[in-house]
């Protein structure tokens, strides 16, 4: 077995850290690596946090990770900021909330750049999952970018998925029926000390009325305030009847197999942009196609037939 | 393949003024790098532990309160134990000449004083990261 990959198994720190940048990187020894610990990885579970900018999500997942450290269980954070699309560079700043995590060795934190990625997290997050979940880190927790109502990617990836909102956001929770409003398998209304609790809650509830039937698990709407480390342990007990939950009804499986759909998808795709525009071959002819495309000569449509009969052939 | 140079921002000690830092983390973000920022109040096994597991090719420090001799050298220390000898570290605050030799000689490679350009930096941290 090669080294770097029997050192991640042992729980290595810096071998975890190092393999989640070659996959960041796209660095093909990563590849190799992943190959290794692939069976030995899917025994962690995995929270999926997303929300709205500013609603507590680093705070929460701080203070998750201190519960289930009580409760005897080691963690794996993920935890994603979006990447400038103009500079590439990205400023990761949700260990700000995390501080008091850092010298337990019974958790390991990663920062991550969405490095183009449009739907809440980074392409390496699927690695990261799994590598910290070869490591032996019995919950990994994803916490995404701040999200608007489109980023639904954490559910290809979470067991678990919570959708935290604040108090405050009124009639817009009526308005967000789509998108995030749908992913949650849990609702967490953070700061529940700030004024209009009551509200979000109701209006929560009843946007839930809507969509609960027979025989479908109603979503239970909770209240934390994570600063004062209050509605986390009532938080984690509610995952855990959803894993129960889950686990009886079949639908575990399901979402394990959707991940590695997603995460097949996200293999394919990286590694076919990079045939496409990182290869010397495409350069100079997508250059070119670029150019008739933009002087009416060429369509779009053409060009990418094109390329994919270049490809194919 | 991209290799994207990571870098840990971070504030050692006690010494609350934040406001260097966080311009310079907002500069090395404009110049393409990822900028991880802890906030204040570091130790050096925070610092050390968050370098690990970030797996970033620059260690900034930032001190503006006079304990530079201190809590730089403390970070030095635990990263040269730890072998960490691929990670570039530098420092940034008020730091007299005469200090500048020897945190120099204790393994940072660059202290940057007031008055020091973005560009020199950036230029500094391009040149010097590991390849």
């Amino acid at each position: 077995m090669s080294e770097l990959a029997e050192r991640v198994l042992s729980g290595d720190p810096r071998a975890i850290a190092r393999l989640i940048s070659y996959s960041e990187d796209g660095d093909p020894r990563g590849a190799e690596e992943m190959k290794v610990i692939h069976p030995k990885a899917g025994n962690a579970y995995v929270i999926g946090v997303t929300g709205v900018m500013g609603a507590g999500k680093s705070t929460l997942v701080c203070e998750m990770a201190r519960e289930l450290r009580r409760r005897g269980k080691t963690v794996g954070i993920v935890a994603v900021d979006p990447t400038s699309p103009f500079s590439g560079g990205a400023l990761l700043g949700d260990r700000i909330r995390m501080n008091e995590l850092v010298s337990d060795e019974g958790i390991f934190i990663r920062s991550m750049g969405t490095r183009g990625m449009l739907g809440g997290l980074a392409s390496a997050v699927f690695d990261a999952v799994e590598i910290l979940d070869a490591s032996g880190k019995d919950v990994v927790i994803v916490e995404t970018v701040g999200v608007g109502q489109a980023e639904v990617d954490i559910i290809k990836i979470a067991d678990t998925t919570m959708v935290v909102l604040v108090p405050g956001l009124g009639d817009s929770i009526q308005t967000i029926k789509a998108g995030i409003m749908e992913i949650a398998d849990i609702f967490v209304v953070n700061k529940a000390d700030r004024p209009g609790i009551e509200r979000t809650v109701a209006e929560l509830e009843s946007l839930i009325d809507l969509s609960h039937g027979p025989g479908i698990r109603r979503v239970p709407v909770l209240q934390t305030t994570a600063k004062d480390s209050k509605g986390v342990t009532e938080l984690l007990d509610e995952v855990n009847a959803h894993e129960a939950y889950i686990r009886s009804s079949g639908r575990f499986d399901e979402r394990r197999k959707a991940r590695y759909q997603a995460e097949l998808v996200e293999i394919i795709r990286k590694r076919l942009m990079t045939l496409i525009f990182d290869e010397d071959k495409f350069k100079g002819r997508i250059e070119s196609l670029l150019e008739r495309i933009q002087q009416k000569e060429m369509d779009p449509y053409s060009a990418a037939e094109e390329i994919l009969a270049k490809l194919l052939k | 393949m991209v290799k994207k140079i990571r870098v840990l921002i971070a504030k050692p000690g006690l010494d609350g003024h934040d406001r260097g830092a966080k311009v310079v983390a907002r500069a090395l973000r404009d110049a393409g790098m990822e900028v991880i920022y802890t906030g204040l109040h570091q130790t050096a096994d925070m610092v050390v532990q968050t370098a690990i597991q970030e797996d970033v090719d620059v260690v900034g420090l930032s001190l503006l309160s006079g304990a530079h001799m201190t809590l730089f050298i403390d970070v030095l220390e635990l990263i040269k134990d730890r072998k960490m000898d691929d990670v570039l570290v530098i420092g940034g605050g008020i730091v007299p000449e005469g200090d500048v030799l020897k945190l120099k000689e204790a393994g940072m490679k660059g202290v940057f004083g007031p008055g020091t350009s973005i560009e020199e930096m950036v230029d500094f941290i391009k040149e010097n990261v590991r390849k």
